[in-house]
């Protein structure tokens, strides 16, 4: 999460946009109601992820591959105008002719390491697997032993469990005290949590839910699609399941469904989760249909934030200027995200390529880019000039 | 022998449609390539040594899923994209 840990409450904001068909950056002045597309970053690469460094904001790595080339990662240390492809991207351990090893099909989520440790960042896969960088993304190793474990190996389940275009390791989370706390989640594989540096993790999944049918005591079964700490109160988490909203308190280890307090028509079903970088309470989600064959699509067609400024107990729509009817979204659990000004602005891409964004916590919205590619991630940094 | 680059991997060999490298088998010459553009084997062979789904490699007009085959010298080894997607 790293526009959580960038406290810089006014300035422009720059959004750095993954879609499928390459990477863009958007820029705004200091007041955010105009914007600046760049042209097109590695047009036709599909960008996962892309990601700019709070510690050092002239570093931007982003997490690229295509229909039929191998994943990779680039990096920039000019803040996104130049470009170099990391010389060992992440790779599974090579397993002795005649075993059958894992391949990494794609690099899906990145995170700066702890503010302590410049230049070092998390990366994890799909399929699942985590790993480190120790030199500004430039050479990747596996991190932890999960990578290789027949436990874990096990929770992960196939390629039939995770999601369509292929399992993954996703939200990792460096607690802001501690270097060696860690989260993360998987999809499928459930949460795991780390307290020394990753040379153990355990399941975090107490709470909750799974698919009716399935054994929630089985950690496979369980698709945390998108996990947040908040930067105000570390020992808070909230997280978007495939099925519900929920939240836990550390020490803790039971995540409670706050979804439960939606309204029935629209329900607790969805991909992105958003926090407020300064008060615990607030958070967001965008809710897509889960009802049926799951279309996940915005309900009814009719697209909504809804946001908690109670963590939970209550849930209010924010739909003001978005479309009010046939608007068949669907929002990733990459792309929403939000600025650190001192009214939180929030952003949405769309898989229809058009990001919608507001300058006042969700109140009221507009579309600032549109006729984007596929959007699949967005990420924020307030440069504060 | 000569490695026939595809379009999608000539920004690694600077537009170079065709690169001379040595080996004495597929896997040598595709070190060889990879020595003087880092990353594109990579792009090419997972890290398990198989060739990528939506890749394929020529030996000459055979096709090869094999690194350890042989290669002569006056061998023409390509690399086809099946530039699948939408």
């Amino acid at each position: 999460m790293p526009s959580s840990t960038n406290v810089t409450t006014s300035g422009t904001v720059t959004l750095f946009i993954g879609t499928r068909k390459g990477a863009f950056i958007l820029k705004s002045d200091r007041t955010r109601r105009t914007w600046k597309l760049s042209a097109p970053i590695y047009l036709g690469h599909i960008i996962h992820h892309m990601v700019c460094d709070p510690r050092d904001k002239r570093m931007v790595l982003m997490a690229a591959s295509t229909g039929h080339l191998g994943p990779t990662i680039f990096r920039s240390t000019d803040g996104g105008k130049t470009w170099k492809e990391s010389t060992a991207p992440p790779t599974f351990r090579k397993l002795p002719e005649g075993e059958k090893g894992r391949t990494v099909g794609h690099v899906f989520w990145l995170t700066p390491c702890h503010a302590n440790e410049p230049g070092s960042w998390y990366a994890g896969t799909s399929p699942q697997g985590l790993f480190r960088s120790d030199d500004g993304g430039a050479t990747w190793k596996p991190f932890s032993y999960i990578n290789d474990d027949p436990q874990y190996i096990e929770w992960m389940g196939s390629a039939q469990d995770g999601t369509p275009d292929g399992p993954k390791l996703h939200s990792i989370i460096v607690d802001p005290r501690d270097p060696k706390h860690l989260y993360f989640g998987m999809s499928g594989g459930g949460i795991h949590e780390s307290i020394d540096g990753g040379k153990t993790f355990a399941p975090l999944i107490k709470g909750m839910e799974t698919v009716e049918g399935f054994d929630a005591s089985v950690v496979t079964y369980h698709d945390p699609h998108c996990i947040r700490l908040c930067p105000s109160n570390p020992d808070r988490l909230y997280h978007q399941n495939h099925c519900g909203i929920y939240r836990i308190d550390r020490p803790s280890t039971e995540w409670v469904r706050i979804g439960k307090t939606m309204p029935k028509k629209v329900g607790d079903i969805g991909f992105p989760m958003v926090v407020h970088p300064r008060n615990a309470d607030t958070a967001w989600v965008f809710p897509m249909d889960g009802t049926t064959v799951w279309p996940r699509v915005s309900p009814e067609g009719k697209p909504a934030a809804y946001v908690t400024r109670n963590g939970g107990t209550k849930w209010i729509r924010q739909d003001k200027g978005l479309p009010r009817s046939n608007a068949w979204w669907t929002v990733k659990r990459q792309a929403m995200t939000h600025d650190t000004h001192g009214l939180v602005g929030l952003y949405v891409g769309t898989t229809q390529g058009e990001i919608w964004a507001s300058r006042n916590e969700g109140s009221t919205w507009t579309c600032i880019a549109r006729h984007l590619p596929e959007i699949y991630a967005i990420e924020a940094a307030v440069l504060g000039r | 022998m000569r490695i026939h680059i595809p379009g999608a991997l000539r920004s690694y060999t600077g537009q170079q449609t065709e690169v001379e490298v040595g080996g004495a088998t597929l896997a040598q010459a595709l070190d060889a390539l990879d020595q003087r553009f880092p990353g594109i084997r990579f792009r090419i062979i997972t890290e398990q040594d198989t060739v990528r789904p939506h890749i394929r490699i020529f030996i000459n007009d055979r096709q090869t899923f094999h690194l350890a085959k042989p290669l002569r010298d006056d061998d023409d080894v390509y690399v086809v994209c099946a530039l699948s997607g939408g």
